[in-house]
Protein backbone atom coordinates (compact mmCIF):
# COMPACT_ATOMS: atom_id res chain seq x y z
CA UNK A 1 0.00 0.00 0.00
CA UNK A 2 1.33 3.79 -1.04
CA UNK A 3 1.00 6.19 0.74
CA UNK A 4 -1.76 7.95 -1.34
CA UNK A 5 -3.88 4.71 -1.26
CA UNK A 6 -3.00 4.39 2.96
CA UNK A 7 -3.84 8.18 3.36
CA UNK A 8 -7.18 7.72 1.09
CA UNK A 9 -8.53 5.42 3.45
CA UNK A 10 -7.51 6.92 6.90
CA UNK A 11 -9.40 9.63 5.01
CA UNK A 12 -12.40 7.88 4.48
CA UNK A 13 -12.39 6.12 7.99
CA UNK A 14 -11.98 9.46 9.97
CA UNK A 15 -14.91 11.15 8.01
CA UNK A 16 -16.94 8.15 9.00
CA UNK A 17 -15.92 8.43 12.52
CA UNK A 18 -16.25 12.05 12.45
CA UNK A 19 -19.79 11.43 11.34
CA UNK A 20 -21.05 8.89 13.19
CA UNK A 21 -18.75 10.79 16.09
CA UNK A 22 -21.14 14.18 15.79
CA UNK A 23 -24.51 12.75 15.15
CA UNK A 24 -24.51 10.59 18.36
CA UNK A 25 -23.21 12.62 20.67
CA UNK A 26 -19.86 10.14 21.85
CA UNK A 27 -17.39 12.38 19.30
CA UNK A 28 -14.92 10.76 16.94
CA UNK A 29 -12.32 10.02 19.06
CA UNK A 30 -13.88 6.71 20.56
CA UNK A 31 -14.11 4.72 17.37
CA UNK A 32 -11.27 6.54 15.65
CA UNK A 33 -8.29 4.86 17.84
CA UNK A 34 -10.07 1.04 17.54
CA UNK A 35 -9.89 1.64 13.66
CA UNK A 36 -6.89 3.29 13.38
CA UNK A 37 -4.91 0.30 15.64
CA UNK A 38 -7.27 -2.81 14.70
CA UNK A 39 -7.65 -2.11 11.35
CA UNK A 40 -4.32 -0.21 10.10
CA UNK A 41 -1.98 -1.46 12.39
CA UNK A 42 -0.66 1.79 13.44
CA UNK A 43 0.92 2.00 16.83
CA UNK A 44 -1.43 3.46 19.56
CA UNK A 45 0.82 6.27 20.72
CA UNK A 46 0.80 7.56 16.91
CA UNK A 47 -3.31 7.20 16.93
CA UNK A 48 -3.82 8.62 20.22
CA UNK A 49 -1.68 12.00 19.01
CA UNK A 50 -3.51 11.89 15.78
CA UNK A 51 -6.67 11.91 17.21
CA UNK A 52 -6.06 14.45 20.15
CA UNK A 53 -5.93 16.95 16.81
CA UNK A 54 -8.81 15.97 15.37
CA UNK A 55 -10.38 16.62 18.81
CA UNK A 56 -9.15 20.04 18.78
CA UNK A 57 -9.77 20.65 15.45
CA UNK A 58 -13.99 20.09 16.12
CA UNK A 59 -14.09 21.66 19.31
CA UNK A 60 -12.75 24.84 17.87
CA UNK A 61 -14.34 24.34 14.66
CA UNK A 62 -18.24 23.73 16.23
CA UNK A 63 -17.30 26.53 19.13
CA UNK A 64 -18.36 29.47 17.16
CA UNK A 65 -21.91 28.17 16.28
CA UNK A 66 -22.68 27.33 20.12
CA UNK A 67 -21.40 30.70 21.76
CA UNK A 68 -23.52 32.81 18.83
CA UNK A 69 -26.65 30.81 20.75
CA UNK A 70 -25.75 32.42 23.98
CA UNK A 71 -26.43 28.49 25.27
CA UNK A 72 -22.93 27.61 26.63
CA UNK A 73 -21.98 28.84 30.05
CA UNK A 74 -18.18 30.13 29.72
CA UNK A 75 -18.12 30.82 33.33
CA UNK A 76 -18.72 27.27 34.20
CA UNK A 77 -16.42 25.99 31.76
CA UNK A 78 -13.68 27.95 32.49
CA UNK A 79 -13.77 27.09 36.41
CA UNK A 80 -14.14 23.71 34.96
CA UNK A 81 -10.74 23.91 32.91
CA UNK A 82 -9.07 23.87 36.22
CA UNK A 83 -9.97 20.15 36.50
CA UNK A 84 -9.66 18.93 33.32
CA UNK A 85 -6.38 20.72 32.27
CA UNK A 86 -4.78 19.48 35.20
CA UNK A 87 -6.37 15.85 34.93
CA UNK A 88 -5.19 16.37 31.27
CA UNK A 89 -1.35 16.89 31.92
CA UNK A 90 -1.66 14.37 34.16
CA UNK A 91 -3.13 11.64 32.02
CA UNK A 92 -0.27 12.46 29.39
CA UNK A 93 2.35 12.13 31.72
CA UNK A 94 0.95 8.64 32.65
CA UNK A 95 0.73 7.41 28.68
CA UNK A 96 4.32 7.81 28.29
CA UNK A 97 5.00 5.36 30.97
CA UNK A 98 1.98 2.49 30.67
CA UNK A 99 2.67 0.15 27.48
CA UNK A 100 0.71 -0.03 25.12
CA UNK A 101 -1.04 -3.01 25.74
CA UNK A 102 -2.07 -1.72 29.16
CA UNK A 103 -3.69 1.66 27.48
CA UNK A 104 -5.54 -0.53 25.07
CA UNK A 105 -6.84 -2.15 28.08
CA UNK A 106 -7.88 1.22 29.53
CA UNK A 107 -9.08 2.54 26.31
CA UNK A 108 -11.43 -0.68 25.91
CA UNK A 109 -12.73 -0.13 29.60
CA UNK A 110 -13.37 3.69 28.88
CA UNK A 111 -15.33 2.85 25.47
CA UNK A 112 -18.00 0.68 27.08
CA UNK A 113 -18.23 3.10 29.71
CA UNK A 114 -19.09 5.69 27.06
CA UNK A 115 -21.35 3.10 25.29
CA UNK A 116 -23.21 2.62 29.11
CA UNK A 117 -23.26 6.68 29.56
CA UNK A 118 -24.71 7.50 25.88
CA UNK A 119 -28.04 6.04 27.45
CA UNK A 120 -28.15 7.75 30.86
CA UNK A 121 -31.19 9.97 30.60
CA UNK A 122 -31.20 13.62 30.20
CA UNK A 123 -31.83 15.55 33.24
CA UNK A 124 -33.72 18.80 32.31
CA UNK A 125 -35.36 19.46 35.70
CA UNK A 126 -33.44 23.07 36.04
CA UNK A 127 -32.12 24.29 39.50
CA UNK A 128 -33.40 27.77 40.27
CA UNK A 129 -33.03 29.90 43.40
CA UNK A 130 -30.24 31.72 44.54
CA UNK A 131 -27.94 28.15 44.31
CA UNK A 132 -25.11 27.20 46.95
CA UNK A 133 -22.79 29.39 48.66
CA UNK A 134 -19.94 27.95 46.29
CA UNK A 135 -21.73 28.52 43.06
CA UNK A 136 -22.61 31.84 43.95
CA UNK A 137 -19.06 33.00 44.47
CA UNK A 138 -17.82 30.97 41.43
CA UNK A 139 -20.84 33.07 39.42
CA UNK A 140 -22.38 30.11 37.20
CA UNK A 141 -25.74 30.83 36.93
CA UNK A 142 -27.01 32.00 33.98
CA UNK A 143 -30.02 31.77 31.85
CA UNK A 144 -30.27 29.66 27.63
CA UNK A 145 -32.99 29.79 25.51
CA UNK A 146 -35.48 27.40 24.85
CA UNK A 147 -38.60 27.43 22.88
CA UNK A 148 -40.76 29.58 25.92
CA UNK A 149 -37.95 32.31 25.81
CA UNK A 150 -34.67 32.07 27.83
CA UNK A 151 -35.00 30.54 31.51
CA UNK A 152 -32.32 31.14 34.42
CA UNK A 153 -30.69 28.28 35.73
CA UNK A 154 -27.99 27.68 38.42
CA UNK A 155 -26.18 24.41 39.34
CA UNK A 156 -25.39 22.43 42.30
CA UNK A 157 -22.76 19.84 43.79
CA UNK A 158 -19.69 22.33 42.66
CA UNK A 159 -17.48 19.96 44.10
CA UNK A 160 -18.77 16.75 42.67
CA UNK A 161 -18.73 17.95 39.22
CA UNK A 162 -15.02 19.48 39.35
CA UNK A 163 -14.12 15.95 40.69
CA UNK A 164 -15.50 13.95 38.01
CA UNK A 165 -13.98 16.63 35.59
CA UNK A 166 -10.87 15.85 36.79
CA UNK A 167 -11.07 11.93 36.11
CA UNK A 168 -12.79 13.18 32.20
CA UNK A 169 -9.27 15.25 32.05
CA UNK A 170 -7.09 12.46 33.12
CA UNK A 171 -8.97 10.13 30.43
CA UNK A 172 -8.82 13.11 27.69
CA UNK A 173 -5.22 13.02 28.39
CA UNK A 174 -4.25 9.46 28.37
CA UNK A 175 -6.41 8.30 25.46
CA UNK A 176 -6.34 10.86 23.22
CA UNK A 177 -10.56 11.32 23.33
CA UNK A 178 -12.33 14.65 24.39
CA UNK A 179 -13.74 12.56 27.33
CA UNK A 180 -17.40 14.33 25.88
CA UNK A 181 -19.40 11.80 27.73
CA UNK A 182 -18.00 11.87 31.15
CA UNK A 183 -17.91 15.90 31.04
CA UNK A 184 -21.91 15.49 30.01
CA UNK A 185 -22.26 13.42 32.81
CA UNK A 186 -20.43 15.89 35.34
CA UNK A 187 -22.26 18.72 34.30
CA UNK A 188 -25.86 17.63 33.56
CA UNK A 189 -26.82 14.40 36.24
CA UNK A 190 -23.88 15.98 38.74
CA UNK A 191 -24.05 19.71 38.68
CA UNK A 192 -27.86 19.74 37.41
CA UNK A 193 -27.10 22.41 34.46
CA UNK A 194 -29.51 22.09 31.25
CA UNK A 195 -28.83 19.53 29.11
CA UNK A 196 -28.41 21.78 26.51
CA UNK A 197 -25.85 23.61 28.24
CA UNK A 198 -23.86 20.70 29.61
CA UNK A 199 -23.24 19.56 25.83
CA UNK A 200 -22.19 22.58 23.83
CA UNK A 201 -20.12 23.82 27.20
CA UNK A 202 -18.18 20.49 27.14
CA UNK A 203 -17.87 20.95 23.53
CA UNK A 204 -16.40 24.39 24.35
CA UNK A 205 -13.89 22.77 27.44
CA UNK A 206 -12.70 19.54 25.13
CA UNK A 207 -10.29 21.95 23.17
CA UNK A 208 -8.46 23.54 25.68
CA UNK A 209 -8.43 20.47 27.52
CA UNK A 210 -6.61 18.57 24.65
CA UNK A 211 -4.53 21.84 24.09
CA UNK A 212 -2.96 20.68 28.04
CA UNK A 213 -1.82 17.10 26.86
CA UNK A 214 -0.80 18.24 22.97
CA UNK A 215 2.28 20.14 24.07
CA UNK A 216 3.43 16.67 26.21
CA UNK A 217 2.49 14.29 23.03
CA UNK A 218 4.44 17.15 20.62
CA UNK A 219 7.64 16.41 23.07
CA UNK A 220 7.24 12.79 22.77
CA UNK A 221 6.83 12.62 19.03
CA UNK A 222 3.22 11.57 19.55
CA UNK A 223 1.85 13.42 16.70
CA UNK A 224 2.85 12.48 13.02
CA UNK A 225 2.02 14.49 10.09
CA UNK A 226 1.90 12.29 7.88
CA UNK A 227 -0.81 10.52 9.91
CA UNK A 228 -2.09 13.03 11.79
CA UNK A 229 -2.97 15.16 7.91
CA UNK A 230 -5.61 12.49 6.57
CA UNK A 231 -7.27 12.15 10.46
CA UNK A 232 -7.98 15.89 11.17
CA UNK A 233 -9.44 16.80 7.63
CA UNK A 234 -11.50 13.57 8.24
CA UNK A 235 -12.54 14.38 11.05
CA UNK A 236 -13.32 17.56 10.74
CA UNK A 237 -15.24 17.19 7.21
CA UNK A 238 -17.47 14.27 9.04
CA UNK A 239 -17.88 16.26 12.10
CA UNK A 240 -19.60 19.63 9.83
CA UNK A 241 -20.94 17.10 7.80
CA UNK A 242 -22.76 15.67 11.00
CA UNK A 243 -24.07 19.12 12.28
CA UNK A 244 -25.57 19.76 9.15
CA UNK A 245 -27.29 16.31 9.47
CA UNK A 246 -28.63 16.68 12.98
CA UNK A 247 -31.18 18.96 12.84
CA UNK A 248 -33.37 16.73 10.92
CA UNK A 249 -32.50 13.05 11.30
CA UNK A 250 -33.68 10.92 14.29
CA UNK A 251 -31.07 9.63 16.10
CA UNK A 252 -32.43 6.95 18.44
CA UNK A 253 -31.71 3.94 16.63
CA UNK A 254 -28.10 5.20 15.55
CA UNK A 255 -27.12 5.55 18.25
CA UNK A 256 -27.97 1.80 19.81
CA UNK A 257 -26.18 0.48 16.79
CA UNK A 258 -23.10 3.18 17.23
CA UNK A 259 -22.95 1.97 21.23
CA UNK A 260 -22.91 -1.86 19.71
CA UNK A 261 -20.42 -1.21 17.32
CA UNK A 262 -18.01 0.62 19.95
CA UNK A 263 -18.87 -2.13 22.67
CA UNK A 264 -17.28 -4.73 20.00
CA UNK A 265 -14.66 -2.77 19.16
CA UNK A 266 -13.90 -2.39 23.17
CA UNK A 267 -13.98 -6.37 23.58
CA UNK A 268 -11.27 -6.52 20.68
CA UNK A 269 -9.10 -4.07 22.39
CA UNK A 270 -9.24 -5.55 25.52
CA UNK A 271 -8.66 -8.99 24.14
CA UNK A 272 -5.61 -7.59 21.93
CA UNK A 273 -4.35 -6.15 24.97
CA UNK A 274 -4.13 -9.12 26.83
CA UNK A 275 -2.63 -10.92 24.43
CA UNK A 276 -0.25 -8.08 23.56
CA UNK A 277 -0.92 -8.43 19.50
CA UNK A 278 -1.69 -4.66 19.41
CA UNK B 1 -28.22 49.47 32.97
CA UNK B 2 -25.11 48.50 34.38
CA UNK B 3 -25.70 44.81 34.30
CA UNK B 4 -27.29 45.29 31.08
CA UNK B 5 -23.85 46.59 29.71
CA UNK B 6 -22.16 44.16 31.12
CA UNK B 7 -24.32 41.66 29.97
CA UNK B 8 -23.73 42.90 25.97
CA UNK B 9 -20.06 42.85 26.54
CA UNK B 10 -20.10 39.26 27.66
CA UNK B 11 -22.13 38.59 24.68
CA UNK B 12 -19.24 40.70 22.39
CA UNK B 13 -16.24 39.07 24.02
CA UNK B 14 -17.86 35.09 23.44
CA UNK B 15 -18.73 36.15 19.72
CA UNK B 16 -15.14 37.06 19.24
CA UNK B 17 -13.99 34.19 20.17
CA UNK B 18 -15.80 32.50 18.67
CA UNK B 19 -14.79 33.75 15.30
CA UNK B 20 -11.45 33.55 16.51
CA UNK B 21 -11.32 30.00 17.10
CA UNK B 22 -13.34 29.45 13.54
CA UNK B 23 -10.61 31.35 11.63
CA UNK B 24 -7.90 29.40 13.48
CA UNK B 25 -9.04 26.72 12.39
CA UNK B 26 -9.40 27.38 8.67
CA UNK B 27 -6.13 28.64 8.31
CA UNK B 28 -4.71 25.45 10.12
CA UNK B 29 -6.67 23.53 7.41
CA UNK B 30 -5.88 25.16 4.72
CA UNK B 31 -1.73 24.94 5.56
CA UNK B 32 -2.16 21.32 6.90
CA UNK B 33 -3.49 20.77 2.86
CA UNK B 34 -0.87 22.55 1.59
CA UNK B 35 1.49 20.69 3.17
CA UNK B 36 -0.34 17.37 2.36
CA UNK B 37 -0.06 18.03 -1.23
CA UNK B 38 3.90 18.77 -1.10
CA UNK B 39 3.88 15.46 0.91
CA UNK B 40 2.35 13.50 -1.59
CA UNK B 41 4.30 14.92 -4.65
CA UNK B 42 7.75 13.96 -2.88
CA UNK B 43 6.21 10.83 -0.96
CA UNK B 44 3.14 9.30 -2.02
CA UNK B 45 4.26 6.23 -3.66
CA UNK B 46 6.41 4.93 -0.61
CA UNK B 47 5.05 2.84 1.76
CA UNK B 48 3.94 4.31 5.39
CA UNK B 49 5.38 3.29 7.78
CA UNK B 50 3.08 3.38 11.26
CA UNK B 51 3.26 0.47 12.63
CA UNK B 52 6.09 0.71 15.16
CA UNK B 53 6.24 3.63 17.16
CA UNK B 54 9.79 5.88 17.09
CA UNK B 55 8.78 9.23 17.95
CA UNK B 56 9.33 12.74 15.90
CA UNK B 57 12.72 13.88 14.53
CA UNK B 58 13.24 17.94 15.52
CA UNK B 59 11.65 18.97 12.66
CA UNK B 60 8.06 17.88 13.22
CA UNK B 61 8.46 19.32 16.69
CA UNK B 62 9.99 22.27 16.85
CA UNK B 63 9.28 25.49 15.54
CA UNK B 64 12.35 26.84 14.27
CA UNK B 65 13.37 23.26 13.00
CA UNK B 66 9.84 23.49 11.00
CA UNK B 67 10.45 26.28 9.62
CA UNK B 68 13.95 25.23 8.44
CA UNK B 69 12.56 22.32 7.00
CA UNK B 70 9.46 24.03 5.05
CA UNK B 71 11.85 26.29 3.58
CA UNK B 72 13.50 23.36 1.84
CA UNK B 73 10.59 22.35 0.73
CA UNK B 74 9.48 19.83 2.54
CA UNK B 75 5.75 18.51 3.26
CA UNK B 76 5.21 16.84 6.75
CA UNK B 77 7.22 20.08 8.49
CA UNK B 78 4.04 21.96 6.70
CA UNK B 79 1.81 19.89 8.01
CA UNK B 80 3.16 20.08 11.49
CA UNK B 81 3.18 23.35 11.51
CA UNK B 82 -0.66 23.73 10.68
CA UNK B 83 -1.04 21.20 13.42
CA UNK B 84 0.76 23.67 15.86
CA UNK B 85 -1.15 26.41 14.48
CA UNK B 86 -4.33 24.22 15.34
CA UNK B 87 -3.26 23.32 19.08
CA UNK B 88 -2.40 27.02 19.65
CA UNK B 89 -5.92 28.27 18.40
CA UNK B 90 -7.57 27.06 22.34
CA UNK B 91 -4.53 28.63 23.87
CA UNK B 92 -5.22 31.80 21.95
CA UNK B 93 -8.97 31.49 23.74
CA UNK B 94 -7.56 31.65 27.10
CA UNK B 95 -5.87 34.75 26.28
CA UNK B 96 -8.59 36.52 24.87
CA UNK B 97 -10.84 35.61 27.76
CA UNK B 98 -8.65 36.92 30.54
CA UNK B 99 -8.47 40.69 28.95
CA UNK B 100 -12.06 40.03 28.54
CA UNK B 101 -11.90 39.15 32.21
CA UNK B 102 -9.35 41.99 33.00
CA UNK B 103 -12.35 44.67 30.83
CA UNK B 104 -14.91 43.81 33.50
CA UNK B 105 -12.92 43.83 36.13
CA UNK B 106 -13.98 39.68 37.20
CA UNK B 107 -10.70 39.17 38.93
CA UNK B 108 -11.24 35.59 40.35
CA UNK B 109 -11.97 34.69 37.10
CA UNK B 110 -8.73 36.81 35.70
CA UNK B 111 -6.95 34.53 38.65
CA UNK B 112 -8.74 31.14 37.42
CA UNK B 113 -8.28 31.51 33.27
CA UNK B 114 -4.52 32.48 34.15
CA UNK B 115 -4.51 29.64 36.16
CA UNK B 116 -5.43 27.30 33.11
CA UNK B 117 -3.42 29.33 30.98
CA UNK B 118 -0.28 28.34 33.18
CA UNK B 119 -0.93 24.94 33.35
CA UNK B 120 -1.18 24.76 29.46
CA UNK B 121 2.39 27.00 28.64
CA UNK B 122 4.02 24.88 31.55
CA UNK B 123 3.58 21.57 29.54
CA UNK B 124 4.60 23.04 26.33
Amino acid sequence: MTVLVFSGLIFAGALSAGLLGSLTGLGGGVVLIPLLTLLFHVDIHYAIGASLVSVIATSSGAAAAYVRDGISNIRLGMFLEVATTVGAVAGASLATHLSTAMIAIVFGAVLILSAILSFFKNQDNLVTGPGSRLSQWLKLASNYPTPEGRKDYTVKNVIGGFLVMNVAGVLSGMLGIGSGALKVLAMDNIMRAPFKVSTTTSNFMIGVTAAASAGIYLKKGYIDPGLSMPVMLGVLTGAFMGSRILTRAKVGQLKKIFAAVIGLLAIEMIYNGIHHTI
Amino acid sequence: MRALRKKIQDKDLELIIGQLLRYGVLLSSLIVVAGGIVYFVRHGYQQPAFNTFRGEPDKMRKPVEMLKAIGHGEGRPLIALGLLLLILTPIARIVFSIFGYLLEKDYLYVLITGFVLGVILWNF
